[in-house]
């Protein structure tokens, strides 16, 4: 448990009632917390892609990722590499503006993040904005000088960069289908 | 044809060529026995005493045939009382379909009367489990169920049936099971997941590589796993072994991979490992495990496990490869196939000097046998003189686990039946009759002590009721014995709630089932006693009187290296 660092993974499932607790379970019963989880379908209608980000050492992510392979609903695992891939989040703030000098701060900050203003009220406003952790921890930073009074944020999603993608065959990936292999 | 859930259910397991089924009914189950009411033709059902008993009995049945068990259950407490042999079964691998039925669609999530969420609770010690809310999904699933259950490395799948999907109606398509594969749901799997149809070829470059290692290595052993046994290849391993001149060790589940009377092998490896496997396993430069996965009883201290050694894994599941044991090459495939290819393309070997070694440590503990107690080995080689070459045995877990598995020679693949890996108590009887109704020609005995022999003894009702003629031996210490012994050897003799001076009297317990029973304490007494047994062939309990302190020998601390014995 000394060097952990976080990992990204990958996981296309089948998009059935059921498949995110199993696989959510796994990390729970290593004793590992999710620090980030991002759902959504795909081009394919019958699959899901699961983004996690785990505080792992190098040893227990493979562990889990093999794991996590073995499942039936499971179709691929990739552990993303950092320099191969890259992360993005949406986080959503809503920051009080009692007045038209702050409600004019606001949002020069929010145009110097390349953010998006998505809903002006009497008294507050809601930002929108995409990007990884040095973005959002910044824009975080500036706005707490005003009074934040809600914050959402998406989890990561991830991708490769280039042609690789989830779908490569590899014989890593043949093998962890042999014994699924419903022969 | 339109056909109620219930008759859809019985219809596939008959696609399944399934003609056993282990159970106990209950309120949301009904439907499914109101038609079985009209199927007892095609199925024998086996009502236990305990829905333990009844999934410890469908895995001993598919244990000991090859075959897939059923085992039927209500919702609630019929469920979770499964689940210790849901368990059993996975950590073994064991195939089996269990059969569940919930409340009806009205009722659920609403803490309904015998109502759980059997699924979820199931989700960590099945291969994969269903949900089925409607009548229309049943066929698909069930045949899926079975698939995935024998498919692979083998083990238990869980269906859960809403009751109103007994009881509605629906379109039902008989299908033979040879053509699952390409209509239906198993057809839409296998194209989405690029599975192939035919079994998946072992890589050659895979095998190429193993030959090198082969041709390199002067001092090779083998492990034989539960792998072996559940492919069915004790034929290939003999060979395999033969070529390769070299001693093979035998895991708890790998008993029966190889016959444990032939000259190669040198018995049990790990925690009680005789001292043969440990040393030579802590000598050779090449370990080849077929079908085993290191579980901590074997592998003890992974870190210095087998250290002069290159280590090669072979298994079907890729999840295995480089869990608990950090290997040099692996293979992943059936045991039988990548066998028979190794067989086929290596030249025979000769370790004349490395076996002699390996055969200079003994394979078997010795016992003093001067006492006035009759000792585990005694009691043993008299049973095994006793009854016939093939006879079935159920153990339960404990020190006379690791006795029969010590010293009952066995011959084949599902001649032992015993919870390897998750160590149930209470295992023993239930497979026994699991067993006895799968292969009524042969003779079962089960091996039992008397603290687990006490957990599920009430299964003594089913084997008078279906007249089956199992021989329960009980090696009764008075404690139990495998906790004494750590409490004697690690925990400062400080007996802490391990001495079972009480009762009850196990030969008016047998006789208050209907059977017969008999309190040994010699050898002459306990011959008497399996005569008299065979002759009555019915239900019996021999209860034998052994030593309070009798230990099993040899004994290696758990984490401990390999060779570091305790007790030789």
């Amino acid at each position: 448990m000394t060097d952990q660092k976080m990992y990204t993974l990958a996981v296309l499932v089948d998009n059935e009632s059921g498949v995110l607790s199993q696989v959510s379970r796994l990390f729970s019963r290593k004793g590992y917390n999710i620090e980030s989880l991002a759902v959504g379908k795909t081009h394919r209608a019958e699959v899901s892609r699961i983004t996690i980000e785990v505080l792992a050492d190098d040893d227990h992510i493979i562990l889990l990722a093999n794991q996590l392979r073995k499942l039936y609903p499971v179709h691929s695992v990739n552990i993303l590499k950092p320099e191969k891939s890259f992360r993005r989040e949406l986080v959503m703030i809503k920051v009080k503006a009692p007045t038209n000098e702050i409600r004019n701060e606001i949002i020069q900050i929010t145009n110097i993040f390349r953010g998006q203003i998505v809903d002006v009220s009497v008294g507050a406003l809601t930002i929108a904005l995409i990007g990884n952790e040095n973005k959002i921890n910044g824009i975080e930073n500036v706005l707490s000088e005003f009074e934040i009074i809600e914050l959402v944020r998406t989890g990561y999603v991830a991708l490769e960069r280039g042609l690789d993608t989830i779908y490569n065959d590899t014989k890593e990936k043949g093998e962890f289908n042999y014994g699924k292999n419903v022969l | 044809m339109q056909l109620t859930g219930a008759q859809i259910l019985l219809e596939c397991l008959r696609e399944q060529e399934v003609d056993t089924i282990f159970g106990y009914p209950g309120g949301t189950i009904l439907n499914v026995y109101d038609a079985l009411y009209d199927y007892q033709d095609v199925f024998r059902h086996i009502l236990t005493s305990h829905e333990q008993g009844a999934a410890h009995a469908a895995d001993g049945y598919a244990r000991s045939t090859g075959k897939v068990g059923v085992c039927f259950a209500t919702s609630g407490p019929g469920a979770t009382n499964m689940i210790t042999g849901i368990a059993t079964a996975y950590m073994d691998s064991s195939p089996v379909v269990f059969i569940t039925c919930n409340v009806g669609e009205n009722l659920i999530g609403k803490d309904s009367f015998q109502e759980v969420d059997i699924t979820g609770i199931a989700m960590p010690i099945t291969k994969n489990n269903y949900l089925v809310k409607h009548a229309e999904q049943i066929a698909d699933v069930v045949r899926e169920a079975f698939a995935i259950a024998r498919s692979g490395r083998p083990g238990p799948v869980l269906i859960d049936f809403l009751k109103n999907a007994t009881a509605e109606k629906a379109d039902y398509v008989p299908l033979p099971r040879k053509e699952h594969y390409t209509s239906g749901r198993i057809a839409q799997l296998v194209k989405k997941s690029m599975f192939r149809f035919e079994p998946p070829r072992v890589d050659d470059n895979d095998i190429n590589i193993l030959l090198e290692m082969i041709r390199n290595s002067e001092k090779p052993l083998i492990i034989c796993g539960g792998g072996v046994v559940r492919s069915r290849s004790q034929e290939q391993l003999t060979a395999f072994a033969e070529k390769l001149d070299s001693p093979v060790a035998l895991t708890v589940m790998g008993a029966g991979g190889m016959n444990g009377r032939n000259p190669l092998t040198t018995g049990m490896i790990g925690m009680h490992g005789s001292q043969a496997s440990n040393m030579a396993c802590d000598g050779c430069d090449l370990l080849i495990a077929i079908g085993c996965r290191f579980s901590d009883r074997v592998a003890l201290n992974p870190a210095s496990f087998a250290k002069q050694a290159q280590i090669v894994q072979i298994d079907i599941d890729r999840a295995e490869i480089n869990k608990n044991v950090k290997t040099d090459h692996h293979i992943v495939g059936d045991a039988r196939q990548v066998m028979e290819i190794l067989i086929d393309r290596m030249e025979q070997c000769d370790h004349k000097a490395w076996k002699e070694y390996v055969f200079s440590y003994p394979r078997e503990a010795e016992y003093d046998e001067g006492g006035d107690k009759m000792t585990p080995k005694q009691i043993l080689s008299t049973i095994s003189q006793m009854v016939p070459d093939d006879t079935i045995v159920a153990t339960d877990v404990g020190q006379h686990q690791m006795w029969a598995i010590q010293h009952f020679h066995f011959e084949y693949e599902g001649q032992l039946l015993t919870s390897g890996g998750f160590g149930t108590m209470g295992f023993g009887l239930g497979a026994a009759i699991g067993a006895q109704v799968g292969n009524p020609d042969k003779t079962v005995i089960h091996v039992t002590g008397d603290g687990s022999f006490r957990m599920n003894c009430n299964e003594l009702a089913t084997e008078e009721h279906y007249g089956l003629p199992i021989i329960t031996f009980v090696f009764n210490n008075q404690t139990l014995g495998m906790v004494r012994q750590w409490q004697n050897l690690i925990y400062h003799k400080h007996y802490s709630q391990t001495t079972l001076d009480r009762g009850p009297d196990f030969v008016k317990l047998a006789q208050a089932y209907g059977l017969k029973g008999r309190r040994v304490s010699s050898v002459e007494e306990l011959r008497e006693a399996i005569k008299e047994a065979r002759e009555w062939k019915k239900g019996y309990v021999v209860d034998c009187i052994i030593d309070t302190d009798e230990m099993v020998r040899p004994m290696v601390g758990g984490g401990s290296h390999i060779t570091d014995f305790i007790i030789s």
